[in-house]
């Protein structure tokens, strides 16, 4: 039996999706409510969030106490977090030792750093080449600043400490690290063999040793090997360890991107005649850096939080100063207040690192 | 026929002369001898794995050969960057798979070696890069990336970015390979329009149609030789070899 043919002469109606479909509700209803184990997993977690939030809160900010002279005091006015011994040694644990009458200049130094990060982390923002160049000569002025020299009272670096200290280290370790870990990841795939060899072994090597093994190296071992009478500066040779070991490690996760590279990028980059380093600075980097952003960041933020190490060769980071502060009879027994306020900083920069990447693999998305 | 050949002039471009090659073990080009002509216009086929792609990708040296001579416009081809590089901007390439730069925009991709290589001026080198677009027409999509684009529109860009370098040889590596087949023909009309226009071109392909239209000389390759090589009309009509009539046997039957 033949079947009728069926022919549609109108097109069909585009209509609104239902009701539930869209919106609060349907948020609500996928995500909290979706099924019976999901309401009752919902209720339960609002039950205990009801049960501690409150308490915490009060704790942190209701019953705390602002303003004391010592901890006795704290505890003798409120059950609170006493944060009273924050914000009397605040300076310190913003300065370490810094001498109190040129704090002006890491102050103006921190100011200034943004402004030559602004052209770097932003690709479109106006005046961009100009600021460029201000991003160029950014840490000799910060050198000038924080050290001194051209008028400016020298301030030893031992006495650098607190976020100082951290902001220093972090800084100089991730903008030096990505250059020269990139130079590392082309090395080790580079045909001339000797340059392949010296970056696989110096990268095997770094990643060999634990940070606080080459921490101690530069604060002891460095020392002998230089001629004699050369005193090398403790800052400047924990930066450079600090550098060395995070540039290891980024070499590889950009190693990994390069990997994912397809051969024909490069092979329709030579049929251009584009020659080695254009093609690589044009065609190869830009897309093998967009896929290793999350491991580079991940590896910065390591590096970040890593700076505390150097607590141990008797560098004054924050959790120095927090512990200082915690061995003074005045404030003893307050080390929650202190790691509490030390950590919110490091989590501040290290949220803030992982927003900014979170939105440049956004921007740099052109869709496939 | 003969309106096509006027266009050939007796300029050499390019000259092979025994050249062999070897991945491995495996002989893959045995002694080719190829002399092109400025003007000429040669479709290379044969079954997969006979050496036509590996051929022409030695005439840019994406593939290095290891006996015989390449000679591409007066320059021999050795490991002297500098010169291969020099050729490599005369000679234009158009791959299987696109090959476009996927974070740059269609434009960007059409004028990142006029500027890099050859030192346009950027505007200069927009103003070329539009006037190809619209010779592929495709000038609406300058401004999208790669991934926004059909394969065929992608194709289309990838002539483009190479015809911006105003090169003297355009090599095809089985550009319509990779493609849904209602796109293959709007690459064919770009490439016929191209052809016409009197480009020397090298073309590997299985697009029969287009070696009839366009071809003045087909050339059939096997087993890492040149097996036979002949007008299309003459190639088509009247195979000289086994080898070619079995293969024309096999692939005209799956084209009509």
């Amino acid at each position: 039996m033949a079947r009728p043919i069926h022919i549609v002469h109108d097109k069909a109606e585009t209509l609104p999706p239902p009701m539930m479909s869209v919106g609060v509700a349907r948020w609500l209803k996928d995500n909290l409510f979706s099924s019976l184990s999901n309401v009752v997993l919902t209720v339960l977690v609002l039950y205990v969030l009801w049960l501690l939030v409150p308490p915490l809160l009060d704790w942190a900010l209701f019953d705390a106490v602002w303003t004391a002279a010592s901890r006795q005091e704290c505890w003798d006015t409120s059950d609170g977090a006493c944060w009273a011994v924050v914000i009397t040694r605040f300076d310190q644990f913003v300065y370490g030792d810094y001498p109190v009458s040129e704090r002006w200049r890491p102050n103006l130094a921190f100011v200034l750093l943004f402004v030559a990060l602004a052209p770097i982390l932003f690709d479109r923002m106006p005046g961009r080449r100009t600021l460029l160049l201000f991003s160029a000569v950014y840490p000799v002025i910060a050198v000038i600043l924080l050290i001194g020299g051209l008028g400016l009272e020298e301030v030893e670096t031992a006495r650098f400490g607190g976020f100082l200290l951290t902001i220093v280290i972090g800084i100089t370790g991730i903008s030096a690290s990505l250059p020269l870990g990139i130079l590392l990841a082309l090395g080790r795939q580079s045909d001339l063999f000797i340059i392949r060899i010296l970056c696989v072994g110096f990268i095997e090597f770094i990643r060999g040793v634990p940070l606080i093994t080459l921490l101690f190296v530069a604060s002891t071992l460095l020392n002998y090997f230089m001629p004699p009478g050369t005193s090398f500066n403790l800052l400047v040779r924990v930066l450079i360890m600090v550098t060395l070991f995070s540039a290891a490690y980024i070499a590889e996760v950009i190693r990994g991107g390069l990997q994912a590279m397809p051969a024909g990028q490069y092979e329709a980059a030579k049929s251009l005649g584009l020659p080695y380093w254009k093609t690589m600075r044009l065609i190869i980097l830009p897309q093998a850096l967009k896929i290793s952003i999350p491991g580079i960041v991940n590896s910065f933020i390591a590096l970040y939080k890593d700076t505390t190490l150097v607590i141990i060769i008797g560098l004054l980071d924050p959790l120095g100063i927090g512990k200082a502060t915690l061995s003074d009879t005045t404030w003893q027994g307050l080390s929650t207040e202190v790691y509490i306020f030390v950590a919110i900083f490091f989590f501040l920069c290290c949220f803030g690192m992982s927003r900014y990447s979170a939105w440049l693999e956004r921007k740099l998305h052109t869709g496939h | 026929m003969t309106a096509q050949d006027e266009s050939v002039t007796d300029e050499v471009v390019i000259e092979i002369t025994s050249m062999n090659k070897w991945f491995g073990e495996f002989h893959v080009l045995k002694d080719i001898n190829l002399t092109v002509y400025r003007g000429e216009r040669i479709v290379i086929c044969g079954p997969s794995g006979s050496g036509k792609s590996t051929m022409i990708r030695c005439i840019n040296r994406l593939e290095k050969h290891q006996r015989g001579r390449v000679v591409v416009d007066g320059i021999e081809l050795t490991d002297n960057l500098k010169k291969l590089d020099q050729v490599r901007r005369e000679v234009g390439m158009v791959f299987q798979h696109f090959n476009l730069f996927p974070h740059l925009t269609v434009l960007e991709n059409c004028t990142l070696a006029p500027i890099w290589v050859r030192r346009m001026p950027k505007a200069e080198a927009e103003e070329t890069a539009m006037r190809y677009l619209e010779r592929v027409r495709i000038p609406e999509q300058a401004g999208k990336y790669p991934g926004q684009l059909s394969g065929g529109q992608q194709q289309r860009v990838a002539i483009a970015r190479s015809l911006c370098m105003e090169p003297r040889v355009m090599l095809f590596d089985e550009p319509t390979s990779a493609l849904d087949p209602e796109m293959i023909k709007e690459v064919l009309e770009v490439m016929v329009d191209l052809a016409e226009s009197g480009m020397t071109m090298l073309c590997v392909t299985h697009e029969m149609g287009f070696a009839r239209q366009v071809a003045n000389r087909v050339i059939f390759m096997d087993e890492g030789q040149i097996v036979e090589q002949a007008p299309p009309l003459e190639f088509f009509q009247n195979p000289k070899s086994d080898r070619t009539r079995l293969f024309l046997s096999q692939i005209l039957h799956s084209q009509e």
